[in-house]
């Protein structure tokens, strides 16, 4: 192989930068996401922040091609995603989407999509998310804590170089959350680019690297993560970071 | 009374003899319901599917008349196969006005709406569920399809036996185009109107036995197959 394909090769498996270009989005004649522009370089950890009905679920759901702008482009390195991108990219839904088998087949199912791995893999996997004593168990048995950690783990599954997350620790036990939080640092560290939505200020400051921050649509802030705490661009994110309701 | 109670002995009778007649009657009766059923399950789910996850612009008409058809009365279905069928009818050529093949037609067209209907009401509210999971996993629409074949299993398989509880009860249908002919189309439905009209009780009886027990066994069968799928497969 010539260097030039092998670093062509090299590039194909990076999906950076992630470009939003003046991307809107309405529906019902609701105008969700409004002329949004930014352009994600780093590696690490991204976090999105705003207050509820921003519109930051859309936002996710626009980067992974699960919603099409009515205006704009969503690029990555240049290029709108196409099958193969959406490929390399992973989604956790705010409310965990399980299929109706057991926390083991759940895996296997997506494992069974791309290449057949070994069953030992994926019970590696489950004991990564603690969850490796439960394989056997219907998935829908779970408590809310460990079907997020499944659908972690699921997501896992693909190697994805892109991993979007809605919300992954709404409502969960401080067990969970961490253990969440670990998993996503040491992906982080795998050189898999992290993009997640929180309402947790304290673990935004914790593992953010940049910050997006949106109200009603609009894009109002999107700093490093120490910046925008300590002066964030937009007097929204400021009023949002200080505790104070904004409608 | 007297007669009542002779007409059970000779029935019970009939069924622990192993009368030939009588499981002449009952094997056919299986074999043209369970091949009607093994047609419409073909036909219908694939039916039932793509109604269930292809939006397109008649498809709430389709549904409505798929739900009208599932109640349609059996007598009309076997009237529309007979002008069919019958030798001045478009497909008379084929000779099988009064065969096992034209009562599987009629039957299969009483239970295709009931197994697509039913089918498509399930897989639609299986899709909506998976369906931001799927798209974002690059399912394909195959493979998508045959897992929800596979998750709602248990509930289908109520609608298949359904399906069979409406294929081997019936009689409207399969009287007019098969003709209830001895040793050719006679089946249990069609047999105990005919003994019940003839006034031989003990063979109607017999059958109705035999029907009722089928009955049993088809739904002893499905809560039997959902506790093993549920607790023993534990999903």
């Amino acid at each position: 192989m010539s260097d030039t394909n092998l670093i062509k090769t090299q590039l194909e498996y990076n999906l950076l930068p992630i470009e939003y270009c003046s991307v809107s989005f309405h529906k019902s004649g609701i105008r969700l996401i409004d002329r949004v522009s930014f352009k994600l370089i780093s590696k690490g950890i991204t976090v999105i922040l705003g207050p509820n009905g921003a519109g930051k679920s859309i936002l996710l759901r626009l980067m992974h091609g699960l919603d099409i702008p009515n205006e704009g482009k969503v690029l990555f390195e240049g290029v709108v995603a196409d099958e193969k991108i959406r490929r390399k990219q992973a989604m956790v839904f705010q409310n965990a989407i399980l299929l109706r088998r057991s926390v083991i087949e759940n895996l296997s199912f997506v494992a069974n999509l791309h290449q057949p791995k070994k069953s030992s893999n994926l019970i590696e996997l489950l004991a990564e998310v603690g969850l490796a004593d439960k394989q056997h168990m219907p998935a829908r048995r779970l408590s809310g804590g460990e079907k997020q950690r499944l659908s972690l783990a699921r997501a896992l599954v693909c190697q994805p170089e892109l991993l979007l997350l809605d919300e992954p620790t709404a409502s969960l036990d401080p067990y969970s959350v961490q253990m969440i939080e670990t998993l996503l640092s040491k992906f982080r560290h795998r050189n898999t680019k992290i993009i997640f939505i929180t309402h947790d200020l304290n673990q935004a400051r914790r593992l953010a690297e940049d910050i997006i921050f949106i109200h009603k649509g609009k894009l109002e802030a999107f700093q490093p993560a120490d910046a925008f705490f300590e002066k964030p661009d937009s007097d929204f994110a400021q009023a949002f970071i200080s505790g104070r309701l904004i409608f | 009374m007297q007669v009542f109670s002779d007409s059970f002995i000779t029935a019970f009778y009939l069924i622990i003899s192993g009368d030939p007649d009588l499981f002449e009657i009952i094997f056919l009766s299986i074999k043209v319901s369970l091949t009607s059923l093994l047609g419409s399950v073909i036909i219908g789910l694939p039916l039932g599917a793509f109604l269930a996850i292809h939006r397109f612009k008649m498809r709430s008409i389709v549904l409505s008349v798929l739900n009208a058809l599932m109640g349609m009365p059996p007598v009309v279905v076997g009237l529309i196969v007979y002008l069919y069928l019958s030798r001045s009818g478009p497909l008379g050529f084929l000779s099988l006005l009064y065969t096992p093949t034209a009562m599987i037609i009629a039957q299969m067209l009483l239970v295709i709406p009931i197994i697509a209907a039913l089918s498509a009401q399930i897989i639609e509210d299986l899709h909506s569920e998976y369906n931001d999971l799927f798209r974002s996993l690059n399912v394909s629409t195959t493979k998508a399809v045959i897992a929800y074949i596979y998750d709602a299993r248990i509930s289908l398989l109520t609608i298949v036996l359904a399906g069979f509880g409406r294929a081997i009860s019936e009689v409207g249908a399969v009287s007019i185009v098969g003709g209830n002919i001895d040793h050719l189309t006679r089946v249990m439905t069609t047999a105990i109107a005919l003994e019940t009209s003839k006034g031989n009780l003990s063979l109607a009886l017999a059958l109705g036995i035999i029907l009722l027990a089928i009955a049993l066994g088809v739904n002893l069968f499905a809560a039997r197959a959902k506790y093993w799928v549920t607790d023993r497969q534990d999903v």
